[in-house]
């Protein structure tokens, strides 16, 4: 077991995890480190070993090696004082189908010591916010997938703990309750939550987290700011947007003449894009370019790469 | 930001235990109340076979030394009935640990004490209730019991313990059990254990070695023992053990909670971390 310093301003501090399920290496030695107040994106494809972090940062998983601290407790030492100042929504969704979601969220409050009245009040501002006001008082069995997920996510909110772990918190929903919950999310940062969520969506990582760790079999294969991860990537890109998708071959030669790499077209779009390896300038040339041959295009743009290129080149795998 | 109190003395953290285990009884109880269904699943088979065994077949059967069948059977039922108790106990365990709730319950500032005090408590309410209806129903058909109140109360009360003692064996086979659909494959299982016994025949009148494996039975014992105490016709048995059944209604299941509370607790920890 290495010793990980308790650093204060650090809500979340692993070092050197590792997991093994039967033969399968989950964990192949992670670190982590998140700094209070802020959110950490958890990246990676399927089966990456995100969920398995989780499961060990939230006390339901004990790894096989490494240690842990979340919100300046130990897990494997102390994890009834981690249990006291954490929140957590887990991959499954753990509300009572028996219970009206009403009736779940009094109960989960009643456990976090709310009295009667108390938990009363908590579970309706609760239903108002995550938008389940009208089914409040029918049970979750028959609920959409996408609400179920926001009363999951509601529980975990009932109180606003030191750290929260979200684990895919808006999958099955719908891009208007994402944004709810997005919006829910930094209101809790604001207060001074620490939030650590896993998610495969790249927008939502980039439009929430503070800092981001990508993790492919079982291992942190990079991390730092979204931004960071773009610049690491040195990947800015020229788009054009052809106003005629018979200009597309003209327009692919000419790209490839002024910028000598191999533009790259996308399936059904009209859309061609090229590096740009000196950002403003490549961006002149192909724009000089295009108007001494007299092609007229819709749209030219530089842009920074995605989260998802990041992704993809990190990885090697499609994020879907 | 908001923390919760961590309670940092005994009575503290007493009080959050107890007002725990209240919650999780209540939810508890509130699953059964909601799905009838399975509260006249866990009866139907008890209450038939009063119907089937007190009128329909009660005139072939034969008690060995002589008295009244429906007297004979309905302490056997009562016992069975504690023992199909094992089923509601095991798929209720499983079925939380399926879906995401026991995870949920585990990642908050609930002692594990909690959670098992809820499971057994929600679970002798529910017993205490199939036994009154039980008992009811005796009634109906014309049973009653020959002793003093005071030992008809003490029959009711080995009754509980057996249940009780088998909540603790439902809890460790819920926390061990892997698969998911196994809770279905239960109930077949548990009836050759309520079978086996002296439920509806005397094991003096089973093959020889049956009739020992019927007396070994836990639940014979128990049952034996609310006969007596009920003032029922007894059977007579072939073993030490058929010859003691207060002593063993008693000791069966006390050896059953020695030897399934710590492992239930053990096992409990050691899945949450």
């Amino acid at each position: 077991m290495t010793n990980t310093l308790p650093r204060p301003e650090l809500a979340v501090s692993a070092a050197g995890l590792t997991k093994r399920f039967g033969s399968t290496r989950a964990l192949d030695g992670v670190d982590l480190e998140v700094r209070a107040g802020t959110v950490h994106g958890l990246l990676g494809p399927n089966g990456a070993g995100k969920s398995t972090v989780v499961r060990i940062l939230s006390t339901l998983l004990r790894p096989d090696g490494g240690s842990a601290r979340v919100a300046g407790h130990d897990v494997c030492g102390d994890p009834a004082a981690v249990r006291y100042r954490i929140g957590l929504a887990g991959q499954r969704t753990a509300v009572d189908d028996m219970l009206s979601g009403r009736e779940n969220l009094e109960m989960f409050a009643r456990f976090y010591r709310f009295g009667h009245a108390a938990a009363r009040r908590r579970a309706n501002e609760l239903l108002e916010q995550f938008d389940l006001g009208d089914a409040a008082d029918r049970r979750p069995k028959e609920y959409s997938g996408g609400m179920r997920r926001r009363l999951d996510l509601a529980v975990s909110f009932i109180m606003a703990p030191p750290v929260l772990f979200l684990d895919e918190p808006t999958t099955g929903m719908d891009p208007g309750h994402r944004m709810d919950v997005w919006h829910a999310v930094r209101a809790l940062v604001a207060d001074g939550t620490t939030v650590v969520l896993t998610t495969h969506f790249l927008d939502e990582a980039d439009n929430l987290a503070d800092s981001i760790s990508v993790i492919d079999q079982g291992r942190v294969i990079t991390s730092g700011t979204p931004d960071e991860l773009k610049s690491a990537l040195r990947g800015d890109r020229v788009d054009v947007l052809v106003t005629d998708s018979s200009d597309l071959s003209t327009v692919n030669r000419l790209l490839a003449r002024v910028t000598g790499s191999t533009p790259g077209i996308g399936n059904d779009t009209r859309k061609i894009s090229v590096p740009a390896r000196d950002k403003v300038a490549t961006l002149a040339r192909i724009a000089r370019a295009l108007e001494d041959e007299k092609v007229a295009v819709r749209d030219i743009a530089l842009r920074r790469p995605t989260l998802d290129e990041v992704f993809v080149h990190l990885t090697g795998k499609d994020n879907a | 930001m908001t923390t919760i109190a961590i309670p940092h003395n005994r009575r503290g953290r007493l009080r959050a235990a107890l007002s725990d285990s209240a919650t999780m009884t209540r939810r508890n109880l509130t699953y059964w109340w909601r799905s009838p269904e399975e509260l006249i699943g866990s009866l139907a088979f008890p209450l038939i076979s009063v119907l089937l065994f007190g009128y329909v077949f009660g005139s072939a059967m034969t008690v060995p030394g002589g008295g009244d069948y429906l007297d004979y059977l309905l302490p056997g039922l009562f016992g069975m009935t504690m023992v199909f108790g094992l089923v509601i106990t095991i798929s209720a365990v499983v079925t939380d640990r399926e879906r995401g709730v026991t995870d949920q319950f585990m990642a908050m500032p609930i002692s594990s004490a909690a959670i098992l005090a809820g499971r057994s408590l929600s679970d002798m309410t529910r017993a205490s209730a199939d036994l009154v209806v039980l008992l009811g129903c005796g009634f109906l058909v014309g049973w009653r019991w020959r002793g003093s109140v005071l030992d008809a109360i003490a029959a009711i009360g080995l009754l509980l313990l057996l249940r009780f003692a088998l909540v603790w064996v439902g809890i460790y086979i819920g926390l061990v059990l892997r698969s998911p659909d196994s809770s279905a494959v239960l109930y077949p299982l548990v009836l050759p254990f309520a079978m086996v016994a002296n439920t509806f025949v005397a094991p003096a009148l089973m093959p020889g070695w049956l009739g020992v494996v019927a007396e070994a039975n836990p639940m014979s014992s128990t049952v034996a023992a609310t006969r007596e105490l009920f003032g029922s016709p007894v059977s007579t048995g072939q073993t030490w053990m058929a010859d003691h059944p207060l002593l063993l209604a008693i000791c069966w299941p006390v050896l059953l909670l020695a030897i399934f509370v710590p492992l239930s607790v053990h096992r409990y920890r050691k899945s949450r971390h």
